[in-house]
């Protein structure tokens, strides 16, 4: 049924999206890291100004679809172009490209903070309560004891995000953006033929996730080579 | 030899497709048509969630000369030639134009509409300035078609224009003006009205009756219809309904159908109706 010949020449064609695939997933799970972090270090104090409109603000992007903060972001600010020019902002929110990475940083950052969170809670309280006595800061002992053991724990649990980002990027298409998905829909309409053409844009996001759950495994591995996986 | 004479007429006749088909199929008591439910005024979903505009009248019209029952519904307007193949739905009736490449895989009645399609851009552009021009150029006839266009390439320079994907709208803009205006996809034409509305594009190209409804919108009361229309070409043949190939006895019906509405001008009053223009196809 598939026709392999098409298959082939299919490929190059939505190849010519994966840059932009890649730019989106690249940054937005950097900027959403750096946020995540920073939402994370702020839930671990008690400072309850600090920690609600976090929490609330998790609870909102993880519990709804990022199809629809992507639409929102986009078509729902888009409304609001006087206001936004007012504020010196509809620079960002007039480029389907930084309303793209804003949704997609959003969203992962409020997933990566809970990880995060509870990696940094999971460090035993033992190793936080010795480096103190060794007299060394509280920011010291963040980078030095902290943070190195709770970004090991994470790993695992970060993976899944980060391949889930690069599997997210595929909605961009419904803000103008053609990525491997959007053309690969492109291609549909053009062909007739949804079976090839979706079982290509699989593989280039197959390889690509393969890829990089490879390094993190080889990270991981390196990081805990105790519990190395057989 | 009378018998083989008969045989030998019979066949000759089958051949030249007076007879349509060896094996006649029964009509269909009940269809089920698929439309988008997003293309005003052609066909759109009401504020209480009915299907409604021309192609939902003329679909029912054409069912009561039929005299058969059908149900309408609303698909995602890239997923209705998959749909239809596999037989999700049995006819297509969602502005959807006859084109050689959707006749490789469906098969199209005649055309029961013929809708040009142009360019719509801020009324203080040079363009715009222009205003709408009262000239269709046949894109088959390549001279005045390609004089026309490039004609307007100086000015559409460097615009964003937005189309819907999946449609002959974007192969024509793709092929003509590729390199003269930056294309931005959209899945429906409700979406790229709001992106021109926000000012993050400078036009739209669609039909042009989609975008006179459109432009009544008051958030859109900046822009105009600008230039001249284009059909043929890669418009193919006009707006037909999709059916699956193998669907002969309902093609015939449907062509009947769409006779009777041209003749006795049904096609002309729900036309004038919904778009204001009399889009019925000149036989």
């Amino acid at each position: 049924m598939i026709d392999i010949a098409f298959f082939f020449e299919i490929i190059p064609a939505l190849l010519a999206g994966l840059p932009l695939t890649l730019q989106l997933a690249g940054s937005s799970i950097v900027i959403g890291f750096v946020l995540a972090l920073m939402l994370a270090l702020a839930q671990q104090g008690n400072h309850r100004i600090l920690v609600w409109p976090i929490r609330t603000f998790v609870a909102v992007f993880r519990g709804t679809p990022l199809l629809v903060q992507m639409f929102l972001i986009y078509y729902g600010l888009g409304q609001f172009r006087p206001s936004l020019q007012a504020m010196g902002l509809w620079w960002l929110f007039r480029e389907p490209y930084w309303c793209a990475i804003f949704a997609l940083s959003l969203n992962t950052a409020a997933y990566g903070s809970e990880i995060l969170r509870g990696a940094i809670q999971g460090v035993p309280r033992g190793l936080v309560e010795t480096a103190t006595a060794f007299g060394m800061s509280r920011l010291l002992t963040l980078r030095l004891v902290v943070l190195p053991l709770a970004f090991r724990q994470a790993i695992p649990g970060y993976s899944n995000e980060i391949i889930l980002m690069v599997k997210g990027t595929s909605l961009a298409s419904i803000i103008t953006l053609m990525e491997v998905t959007g053309i690969a829909q492109g291609l549909i309409s053009q062909t007739y033929r949804a079976v090839e053409v979706f079982v290509a844009a699989g593989a280039i996001y197959l390889t690509l996730n393969f890829t990089m759950i490879s390094a993190l495994n080889a990270l991981e591995a390196w990081l805990t080579p105790y519990r190395v996986r057989a | 030899m009378k018998r083989y004479l008969l045989a030998a007429l019979a066949s000759a006749v089958s051949m030249f497709g007076i007879v349509q088909t060896t094996v006649a199929q029964d009509a269909p008591k009940s269809i089920t048509i698929a439309t988008e439910g997003a293309y005003a005024p052609w066909n759109f979903t009401t504020a209480d969630g009915k299907l409604d505009g021309l192609e939902i009248e003329l679909a029912n019209d054409l069912c009561a000369r039929m005299k058969i029952e059908c149900t309408i519904i609303a698909q995602d307007w890239d997923g209705l030639i998959p749909s239809l193949t596999v037989g999700k739905f049995d006819v297509i009736m969602a502005s959807m134009f006859i084109t050689t490449k959707r006749l490789e895989t469906i098969d199209f009645t005649q055309p029961y509409a013929v809708d040009p399609s142009g360019f719509a851009v801020a009324k203080d552009s040079e363009l715009g300035k222009m205003g709408i021009s009262a000239e269709k150029f046949k894109l088959d006839d390549e001279a005045a078609s390609a004089a026309a266009i490039e004609k307007l390439k100086p000015l559409l320079k460097g615009m964003v224009i937005g189309v819907q994907a999946a449609t002959t709208n974007l192969d024509f803009v793709k092929k003509y003006f590729g390199d003269t205006v930056e294309i931005r996809e959209y899945k429906t034409t409700e979406q790229h009205d709001l992106d021109l509305a926000a000012g993050r594009i400078d036009g739209l190209f669609a039909q042009q009756t989609a975008l006179a409804a459109t432009l009544a919108s008051p958030d859109l009361s900046n822009f105009t219809i600008a230039g001249p229309g284009f059909v043929g070409g890669v418009f193919g043949f006009g707006t037909g309904a999709g059916l699956r190939k193998e669907d002969t006895k309902l093609k015939e019906m449907l062509n009947a159908a769409i006779d009777g509405a041209i003749a006795d001008g049904t096609i002309k009053r729900i036309s004038e109706k919904w778009v204001k223009t009399d889009v019925t196809p000149v036989k």
